[in-house]
């Protein structure tokens, strides 16, 4: 009796002994899978630039969750991509003031990526055990949230940023790449050849297969255009993240593609000609904005084929009063327009007062332009006032005396939150950004080149 | 909040005219941008009412689109959610909703599963903001059996199609009077009542032995004497979109800036299911004038004193004129549309007028637009 329970409990806890060790193994072996369902390809998003060069635009907000096109944001896209494409596991990486942008993904409601296995998670960097770092470099910060990806246990893996303005089906990429039986495609577009040595220029055989790549040649090769996104196969990735981990400032156009190319992988192209804008520069960003105003313009927004979804707080339809002329315009919903308005994409819940006049210019939500003022060629960010009779973006043209390189297109550019007192005049290539009174313009005006930029202010 | 939402959405009018050839009253588009009913799920979400169920009868593809996602309208929880009840055959019933009393009555196993002590019926096609809290204080302050919402209406106004009601000094209705020939008052019931679940139950119960099927005549008016019933006077807005007129004004009204501010401004919020459309375009020939306009419009012509929906189209040298134009409307080149209502979808073809002389009209084509 004594032996038999006693052989009993040798059984058990060998057999305890045998399952904890499979577990371990299989845990090991599926590198600690933490999430439930297998997916084919999961998107990553790149969304934690700053994105500088759009000026006093961005310094409350990260580039991804500038507005653009009357109602969205530049994040819209990619993300609407990513669903129309039938990709629902999407993780945004953030770090640069993500709140604007926490808040309009939120759980991924307007895309349809709020979802029980999968669906969108924003990653901020975080604090581990032994190290806590920001995200470096564009592979640093993928390097940093491989679990997530583990999570899905992903055959490919697609990388992203959140500052262009497109739309295209990362499925048809995704069959190219396994066509090719490719470690890595690159989407990537052609450039006129004169513009070709402002670009990452990849160099193709007669298959798509990349066999040389120059960073801002000045004798381009090729006048493919490297788009700054790429469909891994993950092992590859996950062995050339870890591998480079210690890099400083890993990015995947400086190290992590020529890594793959120097150890011999399948690189591919694959060719999109469609409509494809990166609105890094203000300049760039207000063209975009322009063009959608076209009569019919390259890039539509009204097709019903793959549309941009947005997280939308204002439904209400817009009033145009009997005093207001509305032309070349695209203007979002709640506006109250009493004023004139020409050649400009106004956000949703503007007001534009009587006998006020915009032209050319951007007016992002929420933004009140008061009786008399007249806006021309000027950008102006969300819930912003701009005071009686003033004047934007009048005069002559100078140079920035804050940034010649980031103000320049002759824009007047305000920043979210600014306050523009009545009567006084704003140059060209100025910066404005805060509350402003009277005392900010000597003689009632800021000449062309100027900037007021009030920091540390709260409100 | 201690009570739940009924909403009686199932309701068609020869009133409506052909617009309510295709769908419930309570869908009807309205203010540019939402339904009839969005106004009764909205004040019902704000006050902060969890369970709410919408009883459809009528036509109701529409309604049961509208609704098919209860996220718009912040319901859909756990606790709680928004139901939509059409009528089902059972072993002991295969009739159709005979009556508002019948709705609920054929519904009565979910009154009876519900916890909340009070129910706050709603009609669909009232346009109002309410905080349904208020009305029941009211209803439990005056220790009423059934509270019904009233609103003033201008005396010009023709009443004949309202419940009217005459209350005390205490606000006790001492007249209920459903669509009489002549009002002996302006004060109408704008058919939104509180009344405990429990005592619902009971005269519904009541009611169906006896074969009594309507709310206002076999409940509100039959036990007039019998209950306490309470008026609770609502003084903001109310309009009832249930004729092609008061469809018509209702529209209308909201190019009054202060009605805009009302419900698009002030206060709570008022809800519908978006739609991801583009902002509306304005190219180079479009000359609006106090018009609202909504999202994915593209205008290329004159808009004057109009309404237009989403997904309006309008081609040049066209002229649009105290019109409202349902959403998903092409207006084709020099069309000219005056006092008329344009029914959802519908294709005006170029070089053609469609022009409402005695009162409006209703533009109703049927003509494929692939033809184009």
């Amino acid at each position: 009796m004594q032996r038999n329970s006693e052989i009993v409990i040798l059984n058990i806890s060998y057999n305890l002994h045998i399952e904890l060790v499979a577990r371990i193994i299989t845990r090991k072996k599926r590198h600690e899978v933490i999430g439930m369902g297998k997916k084919e390809m999961i998107a990553m998003l790149l969304a934690g630039g700053q994105g500088s060069r759009l000026g006093v635009l961005t310094s409350d907000v990260a580039k991804p969750a500038v507005a653009f096109g009357g109602k969205y944001r530049i994040i819209d896209f990619p993300l609407s991509n990513c669903i129309n494409s039938g990709i629902d596991t999407v993780g945004v990486l953030t770090q640069y003031q993500p709140l604007r942008l926490n808040t309009h993904i939120g759980i991924g409601i307007p895309w349809d990526l709020d979802r029980n296995n999968g669906g969108v998670t924003v990653l901020p960097p975080y604090e581990k055990s032994d190290n806590a770092e920001w995200y470096t470099g564009t592979a640093n910060a993928i390097y940093q949230n491989i679990k997530y990806i583990e999570g899905y246990d992903p055959d490919y893996v697609l990388i992203l940023s959140g500052d262009h303005i497109y739309k295209m089906d990362y499925e048809a990429m995704l069959d190219l790449h396994k066509q090719n039986q490719a470690s890595v495609t690159i989407a990537a577009m052609p450039v006129p050849m004169e513009e070709a040595s402002r670009f990452g220029i990849v160099v193709t055989d007669e298959n798509g297969k990349i066999n040389e790549f120059e960073e801002k040649p000045a004798k381009p090769k090729s006048n493919l255009a490297s788009m700054g996104i790429y469909i891994f196969s993950w092992p590859v990735l996950r062995d050339a993240l870890i591998t480079m981990k210690d890099q400083n400032g890993c990015d995947f156009g400086k190290h992590i593609i020529p890594y793959c190319h120097e150890n011999g992988e399948r690189i591919f192209a694959y060719e999109f000609n469609g409509y494809w804008k990166d609105v890094g520069t203000l300049g760039s960003y207000w063209e975009a904005n322009m063009e959608l105003i076209d009569l019919i313009p390259e890039f539509n927004l009204y097709e019903e084929f793959w549309k941009i979804y947005t997280k939308q707080n204002q439904i209400e339809p817009q009033y145009i009063a009997s005093t207001a002329s509305v032309k070349k315009s695209i203007t979002g919903a709640g506006n109250e327009i009493y004023g004139r308005v020409e050649n400009s994409v106004l956000g949703a819940g503007v007001v534009i007062e009587e006998g006020a006049s915009v032209v050319d210019s951007i007016i992002m939500k929420n933004t009140v332009i008061k009786k008399g003022a007249q806006v021309e060629k000027s950008i102006i960010a969300e819930d912003c006032e701009i005071g009686e009779n003033a004047k934007i973006g009048f005069g002559e043209s100078a140079e920035s005396k804050l940034n010649a390189s980031v103000y320049a297109f002759d824009l007047a550019v305000i920043g979210e939150n600014s306050t523009i007192p009545a009567n006084v005049t704003v140059g060209k290539n100025t910066a404005i950004s805060g509350v402003t009174t009277e005392e900010d313009f000597p003689q009632g005006k800021l000449e062309s080149g100027g900037f007021i930029i009030k920091e540390g202010e709260e409100s | 909040m201690k009570a739940l939402g009924i909403i009686l959405a199932g309701g068609n009018s020869s009133r409506m005219g052909n617009l309510s050839d295709k769908r419930a009253i309570s869908a009807m588009p309205v203010g540019g941008s939402y339904r009839g009913i969005d106004f009764a799920l909205s004040n019902m979400t704000n006050s902060h009412i969890q369970t709410v169920a919408v009883l459809s009868q009528y036509n109701a593809r529409s309604l049961n689109e509208h609704l098919a996602s209860s996220k718009w309208w912040n319901f859909g929880r756990k606790q709680g959610g928004l139901f939509v009840f059409t009528p089902t055959v059972t072993t002991d019933n295969s009739w159709w909703y005979r009556g508002t009393a019948d709705a609920m009555w054929q519904n009565i196993d979910f009154l009876k599963k519900c916890h909340e002590p009070y129910v706050i019926i709603a009609s669909g096609d009232g346009i109002y903001k309410i905080d349904f809290n208020d009305v029941l204080d009211y209803h439990i302050r005056k220790q009423s059996d059934i509270t019904v919402v009233c609103a003033k209406m201008p005396e010009s106004d023709d009443i004949s199609r309202f419940g009217v009601v005459k209350m005390d000094s205490d606000g006790l209705v001492t007249s209920f009077e459903e669509k009489p020939m002549m009002a002996r008052s302006n004060i109408v019931s704008t058919g939104v009542y509180v009344i405990r679940r429990r005592s619902l139950i009971e005269l519904l119960e009541q009611c169906n032995q006896e074969g009594r099927y309507n709310f206002v005549t076999d409940i509100l008016i039959r036990y007039k004497g019998m209950k306490k019933i309470y008026g609770y006077m609502h003084d903001s807005y109310w309009s009832n979109i249930a004729s092609v007129e008061s469809y018509y004004n209702t529209n209308m009204d909201f190019l009054n800036p202060e009605i805009r501010d009302f419900f698009f401004r002030k206060g709570s919020k008022i809800y519908s299911k978006s739609f991801d459309l583009p902002p509306a375009k304005f190219n180079a020939p479009a000359d609006v004038k106090d018009s609202l306009v909504a999202s994915g419009c593209i205008i290329n012509s004159k808009v004057e004193h109009s309404v237009l929906f989403k997904n309006v189209f309008i081609g040049n040298n066209s002229v649009v004129k105290n019109s409202i134009i349902l959403p998903n409307v092409y207006i084709g080149d020099n069309v000219r549309v005056e006092n008329c209502i344009v029914e959802t979808h519908e294709t005006l073809m170029s070089d053609t007028e469609y022009i409402g002389e005695n009162g409006i009209k209703i533009v109703v084509e049927s003509k494929s637009r692939y033809g184009i």
